[in-house]
């Protein structure tokens, strides 16, 4: 009876080995906004790391090495975020994952970059990748690629001639209006107001004031999920009427389900979005509300991304190395034809930037609709 | 100008709000000294117990009929009994420190158990516009004010023009006097914290559409409801009323005319003066006590 237990017990061990084949796990460290103001953002994209995670293993992992992944909380705050950051170095990870905010990433981006480990994160503040940091990546479209499509949509579709722009003043935020500040000055498009709101913001009813008082052609909202919620409730309580337009943040899952009818009608560009009309997509949208029961909003595609960004890069590379996986990552195409997990095809410049195909979508009936979709431009 | 009646009105709505809670604040001071810096949490949490209940299948309408029984079990009955009467008579102090660490672990806790994400929540009031003056006003604004306005006159009524609001008043001026005339004097000061609990709850339904229901959302409600008491006058419950009203008037202004990031400071500017030149606040009255 012992030597039969024994037996399963060598079977058991034999078996695993050959799933596992090369031994110890890969391990790699996240660092998110768990909680505070940005725990839809970090909960999502810790969901969709987990997902993916799940289905490589699942599969006999990378190069026959399980992935293994830790969650830290940077609680919304770069201060944590910078301190989590530096106790997850210290367990040299073999990549970094996060943060999502872009104030979070670029206080903790010399950390990994001084460790030599490479970061994919969220973030996309337009600043985070012209500093020549050669470890840090996007997940999705900064805002030097995706404020152009904002204000070409704005001149070219809805024809406005002024618009009032509320941001939020943090990096992301402030960096979202320069850029499209500069944009609407090619199309000489008037600032009609220019709103900065706070981080966390609970009342918007005064900032909605000044835009009904600047009576715009169009409102620009660059704010967090959120806030974009709160204040498209706002804008509907004042009845402006007038295009609301934004990027991402505006028209995300969350945004929807938070403001209900006020998001109806909310417009803005997208990188990524579980309504695009991309069947490996719609796919990656099934398993997760399989798994979590919620729909995902554009974060867990990034989470869900940056762990098929790493398992192409790896087996492209043929070894775990985290010291030459960024050189390796820099100029990358990845195709989804021969990596699905990467669910469109992408490509990684020097920078760390992306190219790939963007969407601009419409909330039609507490939906996102996509309207027009935007070539890959190489 | 018109943009000004836009922001009267929405100043005066959250104002309203603002003064709920204010007035809860003054309640428990005045009959037991009790300083609750967990207020705001108070505020966040009854929109989560009505949550819950709609979460279980219930609708609406018993959803906040269960969350205001609860809130007055929990929020009113639970706290005085489980931490008021036990730190109180260490003083007050330890007391306030006591209500501090309650409103961390309310928000943990709710945090824990619930979600660290914003949910929606649904409003009493239905949405849409009237026309006043020639603008365009919100119905959900008007609605808000409305309610919290005819509660505080209901308040107020109770207090006034009652039997039980007089024996509150004599409890609240002179607890010893009150027991010798005949005041039940424990039972009137469970009977403000019941209207405490009631009050946040309240405030909590009309405040949560707006803000969303999120763990740290009492945070904003506390500290602006306890600037509003103190400046109205911590120990009158007609100034915490005029405190919340002109606090969410005052900061609606700030946001739009002095700056949206300094919109936080100038309440607590206007709080300085008051403490500086009027410490009893705008219509509180000199407080003595003997040490």
């Amino acid at each position: 009876m012992r030597s039969g237990i024994f037996a399963g017990l060598l079977l058991a061990t034999v078996s695993a080995g050959a799933a596992f084949a090369q031994g110890a796990p890969i391990k790699l460290a996240n660092v998110a906004e768990l909680s505070g103001g940005g725990a839809t953002v970090g909960n999502n994209w810790k969901n969709g790391i987990d997902l993916a995670i799940e289905e490589v293993n699942a599969k006999g992992g990378l190069l026959g090495r399980k992935l293994e992944v830790t969650h830290a909380d940077s609680q919304s705050n770069p201060g944590v975020a910078r301190a989590q950051v530096q106790k997850a170095l210290d367990n040299e990870p073999y990549v970094l994952l996060g943060p999502g905010y872009s104030g979070s990433v670029k206080v903790t981006s010399p950390l990994a970059a001084e460790a030599g480990i490479a970061q994919i994160m969220g973030g996309e503040a337009a600043e985070l990748t012209q500093g020549g940091n050669k470890f840090l990546f996007r997940t999705s479209f900064g805002q030097q690629s995706s404020m152009p499509k904002v204000a070409k949509y704005i001149n070219d579709e809805l024809k406005a001639k002024s618009v009032a722009i509320v941001w939020v003043n943090n990096d992301f935020g402030k960096g979202g209006r320069d850029v499209i500040t500069k944009e609407f000055a090619k199309y000489n498009i008037k600032i009609a107001a220019d709103i900065s709101t706070e981080a966390g913001q609970a009342d918007f009813a005064a900032d909605v004031s000044k835009i009904k008082a600047a009576a715009p052609d169009a409102v620009f909202v660059y704010v967090n999920e959120e806030e974009s919620a709160r204040m498209l409730k706002e804008l509907k309580r004042q009845a402006i009427t007038v295009p609301l337009v934004g990027e991402t943040t505006l028209v995300g899952q969350k945004v929807v389900e938070l403001a209900g009818d006020a998001a109806n009608g909310a417009r803005g560009h997208v990188g990524l979005t579980t309504d695009a009309p991309v069947d490996l997509v719609k796919a990656f949208r099934e398993k997760f509300v399989k798994k979590y029961n919620y729909v995902p909003d554009h974060n867990g595609l990034k989470g869900y991304l940056a762990i098929y960004m790493i398992k192409a890069t790896t087996e492209k590379m043929g070894k775990v190395d985290s010291k030459a996986f960024a050189d390796n990552l820099h100029g990358l195409t990845i195709k989804a034809a021969s990596e699905p997990g990467i669910l469109m095809d992408v490509t990684f410049d020097e920078k760390g930037d992306i190219d790939r195909q963007g969407f601009l979508v419409e909330i039609v009936e507490g939906k996102q609709v996509v309207k027009q979709v935007l070539p890959k431009l190489n | 100008m018109s943009n000004l009646l836009d922001l009267l009105v929405a100043g005066l709505a959250t104002g309203a709000i603002y003064a709920l809670v204010a007035v809860g604040f003054t309640l428990l001071w005045q009959t037991s000294q009790t300083i609750n810096f967990a207020q705001g949490e108070f505020v966040m949490l009854p929109a989560f117990l009505m949550l819950a209940v709609m979460h279980a299948g219930a609708p609406f309408w018993l959803a906040i009929i269960l969350g205001i029984l609860l809130s007055l079990l929990l929020l009113g009955l639970g706290f005085k009994l489980l931490l008021v009467d036990p730190m109180l008579r260490h003083g007050v102090l330890p007391l306030a420190i006591a209500t501090m660490a309650l409103a961390i672990g309310m928000k943990e806790a709710v945090k824990q158990f619930f979600s660290a994400e914003a949910s929606p929540f649904p409003s009493i009031v239905p949405a849409g516009d009237v026309s006043i003056l020639g603008r365009v006003v919100s119905l959900q604004s008007l609605g808000v004010l409305a309610l919290a306005i005819a509660v505080v006159i209901g308040l107020t009524a109770l207090l006034n023009r009652t039997s039980i609001g007089h024996q509150m008043q004599a409890t609240a001026q002179n607890p010893t006097v009150a027991r010798i005339i005949g005041v039940p004097v424990e039972r009137m000061i469970l009977l403000t914290f019941l209207i405490n609990a009631f009050l946040v709850a309240l405030a909590s339904l009309l405040i949560t559409p707006i803000y969303l229901a999120k763990f740290s959302s009492g945070e904003v409600l506390g500290q602006a409801a306890f600037i509003a008491a103190i400046v109205g006058g911590f120990n009158q419950v007609r100034g915490a009323i005029a405190g919340g009203l002109l606090i969410g008037v005052v900061d609606n202004l700030a946001a739009a005319y002095v700056s949206t990031q300094y919109r936080a400071a100038v309440p607590l500017i206007l709080l300085i003066v008051i403490i500086l030149f009027r410490p009893q606040g705008l219509l509180g009255r000199p407080e003595e006590r003997t040490v």
